[in-house]
């Protein structure tokens, strides 16, 4: 029986890579699986379960927290997300994100200063620079 | 001249600095080994929907994404990546001064910056230098993890579909070897895919449920995870500096061991003849 090869993937780390006989995986319009030369689709994924037919009855399952099944008619491959994805979810990792930015700010007084931070990087430098012409005297 | 017990206590100091440089070294080697491994468990994720974007990009679909669109540019987001802790040589300052040349260059043409920092040095030096920080993230870790990730750099991508900025920098320290680590700049967004090899075929996906989601999506982690990509990166050359930086400093500190010693021994040797001396010139006198 034909096989496909299947990739499943994290931002973090590699997951699963090797042959199938037929991906079912979570789509968002509902579970699709996938057979070997199966025509390229590519769609979002729901939190759940990727489920591979490994052939004599074996199966392997892995659970993804959403992501994205694409589909080409010899490669799978999902790239699954690690963490719980939601619009609403992101939203608030947003605006926590900026109201730290606010926070770290609540002191910061004068506008940018392109030349006096490029002054102080320069003396920077000089002092390093200095210091290693010491250490070789 | 110092006396001996001034010196024989400045190499008690010295040695114990030595000790301390020495361990942070070790630690640094075994850490930067992991982080190394990490930044290459991300490149199956990164390589697969990159592949993905560049497809997508070339193919013609009815819907065009922001993403892909190029804008005349009036403001600039920069998502600048630096360390949380000091002691890595000039790891940051190099990256601040490849940050500051763009910032300049934007500058002179008028256009305004937004940046989102990553790390306590970047949030440290944007807010000095009084650049505008719209999201920052701090403590990062020797693991970071992308939902660290998401939040500060939705906060762009939605100015950036509201018009606010007409396009993205990451700024970051590339992992080139233990010994050399290069900072450098890339465009996010507008995504500049790169040349599918595959499109000679014409070919184009079925999108469930319609191309605007699917793209939506796609784009959004693909930024995401070279932002990711990044950060894990610069974890490894943070290791890496800081491991040279402690081996320098631990030779530095053995160099002025043997100097502080061979005062000591001086001051001795000076002492003992002085006192010879002493004798021998009170038995003549005698």
């Amino acid at each position: 029986m034909a096989t496909i090869q299947v990739d499943i993937v994290s931002a973090e780390e590699q997951i699963f890579s090797g042959e199938a006989h037929m991906v079912y995986a979570p789509a968002v319009m509902g579970e699709i699986g996938v057979a070997p030369r199966h025509t390229p689709l590519i769609s979002p994924l729901k939190p759940g379960e990727v489920r591979l037919d490994m052939g004599d009855g074996k199966e392997e399952f892995f659970f993804i927290s959403g992501g994205i099944i694409e589909v080409q008619p010899h490669l799978v491959t999902v790239l699954s997300d690690t963490a719980i994805r939601a619009h609403d979810l992101d939203e608030a990792a947003a605006l926590e994100a900026q109201k730290r930015a606010e926070d770290a700010l609540a002191d910061q007084q004068s506008d940018l200063d392109v030349a006096k931070a490029k002054a102080e990087l320069a003396a920077a430098a000089a002092q390093v620079a200095a210091i290693k012409k010491l250490k070789k005297k | 001249m110092a006396g001996g017990k001034e010196i024989k206590t400045k190499i008690a100091s010295v040695q114990n600095t030595q000790k301390i440089t020495a361990a942070m070294e070790m630690v640094a080697a075994s850490k930067m080994r992991k982080a190394q491994d990490q930044m290459f468990a991300t490149r199956p994720y990164a390589d697969r929907i990159a592949k993905v974007v560049s497809h997508v990009a070339s193919s013609n679909t009815e819907y065009q994404h922001p993403f892909l669109i190029e804008r005349e540019l009036k403001r600039a987001g920069i998502v600048a990546v630096a360390t949380d802790r000091g002691l890595c040589g000039g790891l940051n300052t190099n990256m601040f001064k490849k940050a500051l040349n763009h910032i300049g260059e934007l500058d002179e043409k008028g256009i305004e910056i937004e940046v989102v920092t990553f790390g306590n040095k970047a949030q440290g030096f944007f807010k000095r230098i009084g650049a505008k920080i719209v999201a920052t993230a701090t403590h990062l870790g020797d693991t970071p993890e992308i939902a660290q990730v998401i939040g500060p750099v939705q906060t762009l991508l939605k100015a950036y579909m509201a018009g606010e900025i007409d396009a993205i920098y990451l700024i970051g320290n590339e992992f080139v070897n233990t010994m050399t680590q290069a900072p450098k700049m890339v465009r996010l967004v507008p995504v500049e895919p790169a040349p599918d090899e595959n499109y000679a075929h014409h070919w184009d996906y079925i999108y469930e449920p319609g191309s605007k989601e699917v793209l939506d999506q796609v784009l959004e982690r693909y930024i995401e995870s070279l932002v990711y990509q990044a950060i894990v990166e610069n974890v490894a050359c943070e290791m890496a500096a800081r491991m040279i930086a402690m081996k320098n400093a631990t030779e530095n500190a053995g160099a002025m061991i043997d100097e502080l010693n061979l005062i000591y021994n001086r001051e001795r040797q000076a002492g003992i003849t002085q006192e010879i001396s002493e004798i021998v010139g009170g038995a003549a006198a005698v």
